[in-house]
């Protein structure tokens, strides 16, 4: 991993370059610039407004671009040719708000995108619910609906329905920032595990604790530009009087 | 001519009601079809449609359905196209339900929260997919207190066939009442009748959307 990092942008799953973006006259990205390398977990912090979660959802396209450059799993998510569906087989996206499909049960909301995207038969699809529910601790609410779930337990679900697409790359925007901390607590304990199996993912996060544990390295964002990066160290000794000011109300 | 309300005349009027029944069903199926492809229309991702959609839409509620009934029987003749007294209200009152429920449906499809949309889309489903298995099963259960309530609408509407020569129930009433000259009964019978269809689907709308209410007040609790 520590190589794969080291080799450059040649081997980055993602890697945004100069990146642009404004929605009207507000610049929201101010010439974005960083790789993630496989297995790697990147973490982005920064205030409310510092073009976090925008980055993030550019990353899966879900805002277009003004300029510059992003790849994705070797897709070009800048060019407007672009396979978007090809690009979001490969990148799983965990939000705030859990969104899952309320009027189907766990199951059902897990087996949607891989029986009917990649065409496994139900059988098998079920299976593959019900492992990923095992792997974030929820097998028994299989047959459940989204809001008989706790909050804690809905984000889990979220979670799980994502890896069941097997993507390549997870984005998680602020996926605890609508829980209490003892239900933050539950998702980040299975965050933790997948990191620890190797998944490549870019977290947006307000937990600075979590972030100094899980992340392999960390952006600070600060008005739409990598204010200040590098590995988990900066959260206990930042360079920058911004960080250590954020830092220092963050905690 | 002239007499008493007798049982000959009761029967007439029956008849006429269960073509107020057969017109409003004609309607909303028909309406409900067209509907379902104007509020597609008024979402869709070309222009083009969205806008001949509106026109549609803005066209039909900016006009009453008198003067459809009016242009589709009378006006359609002289261009060499007749039409029964039944084919113009079927069809004046498709064209007239499709702007009303294809405007309540839109609303319905785009109450449905965007995140909803933005799940999907994460989870790589087509837009079809999307909207068929994500947006309007949700939809449809947001739609279903007012389309049950407009189905009233519907019923008192299809009076208006009447202008046409369509014997349903108003028109039954007119023709009797032209024969006895008993004005206040038979149009209160007449009343008694539409009331009696039109009551308790109005009741069924308010249950359900009591039950609707219900439920999102237990959903955004357990979302809070």
């Amino acid at each position: 991993m520590q190589q794969n990092a080291a080799s450059g942008a040649g081997s980055a799953v993602v890697s945004l370059r100069e990146v642009h973006k404004s929605f009207g006259p507000l610049k929201v990205l101010d010439g974005v610039t960083f790789d993630v390398a496989r297995g790697e977990v990147l973490t982005i912090i920064g205030r409310s407004g510092s073009g976090k979660s925008t980055a993030l959802r550019c990353i899966d396209r879900f805002e277009t671009i003004d300029a510059g450059q992003i790849e994705v799993c070797g897709h070009k998510v800048h060019d407007p040719g672009l396979d978007l569906r090809a690009l979001r087989q490969d990148v799983g996206i965990v939000f705030q708000s859990y969104n899952l499909f309320p009027h189907l049960t766990i199951e059902e909301n897990i087996v949607l995108a891989p029986s009917s995207v990649k065409r496994i038969p139900k059988a098998q699809a079920r299976k593959e619910a019900r492992a990923v529910l095992a792997q974030v601790g929820l097998e028994d609410k299989l047959h459940h609906y989204p809001e008989q779930l706790s909050g804690g337990q809905q984000q889990r679900a979220a979670i799980a329905r994502s890896l069941a697409m097997r993507p390549k790359v997870m984005l998680f925007d602020e996926v605890t920032s609508a829980l209490d901390p003892e239900l933050t607590g539950e998702v980040l304990k299975v965050i933790e595990a997948l990191a620890q199996d190797g998944m490549t993912m870019v977290m947006v996060t307000h937990e600075m604790g979590f972030a100094r544990s899980i992340a392999d390295r960390v952006v600070f964002m600060h008005r739409g530009k990598v204010h200040e990066s590098g590995t988990a160290t900066i959260l206990t000794a930042p360079t920058t009087p911004e960080l250590a000011q954020f830092i220092g109300t963050g905690l | 001519m002239g007499g008493s309300l007798n049982a000959n005349h009761l029967s007439f009027l029956a008849h006429g009601a269960l073509w107020t029944v057969g017109l409003s069903l004609i309607a909303l199926i028909g309406g409900g079809l067209a509907g379902f492809v104007v509020a597609l229309a008024r979402i869709s991702p070309v222009r083009a449609v969205r806008i001949l959609a509106a026109g549609y839409v803005q066209l039909v509620q900016g006009t009453p359905l008198l003067v459809i009934m009016f242009l589709t029987f009378f006006g359609l003749p002289p261009l060499g196209i007749t039409v029964s007294p039944l084919a113009a209200a079927s069809v004046s009152l498709t064209i007239y339900v499709a702007a009303y429920l294809g405007e309540i449906w839109r609303g319905c499809i785009e109450s449905v929260p965007r995140q909803q949309w933005e799940a999907a889309e994460g989870l790589a489903l087509s837009r079809t997919q999307r909207m068929a298995k994500v947006i309007l099963p949700q939809a449809i259960r947001i739609a279903t207190p007012p389309t049950v309530g407009f189905m009233v609408q519907i019923i008192k509407n299809t009076s208006l066939a009447s202008v046409v020569g369509f014997v349903e129930l108003a028109r039954a009433g007119q023709i009797i009442n032209n024969a006895l000259f008993e004005p206040f009964l038979i149009y209160v019978i007449v009343a008694v009748v539409y009331f009696a269809l039109c009551y308790p689907i109005s009741r069924l709308s308010r249950v359900l959307e009591a039950q609707r209410g219900r439920g999102r007040a237990r959903l955004s609790v357990e979302t809070a």
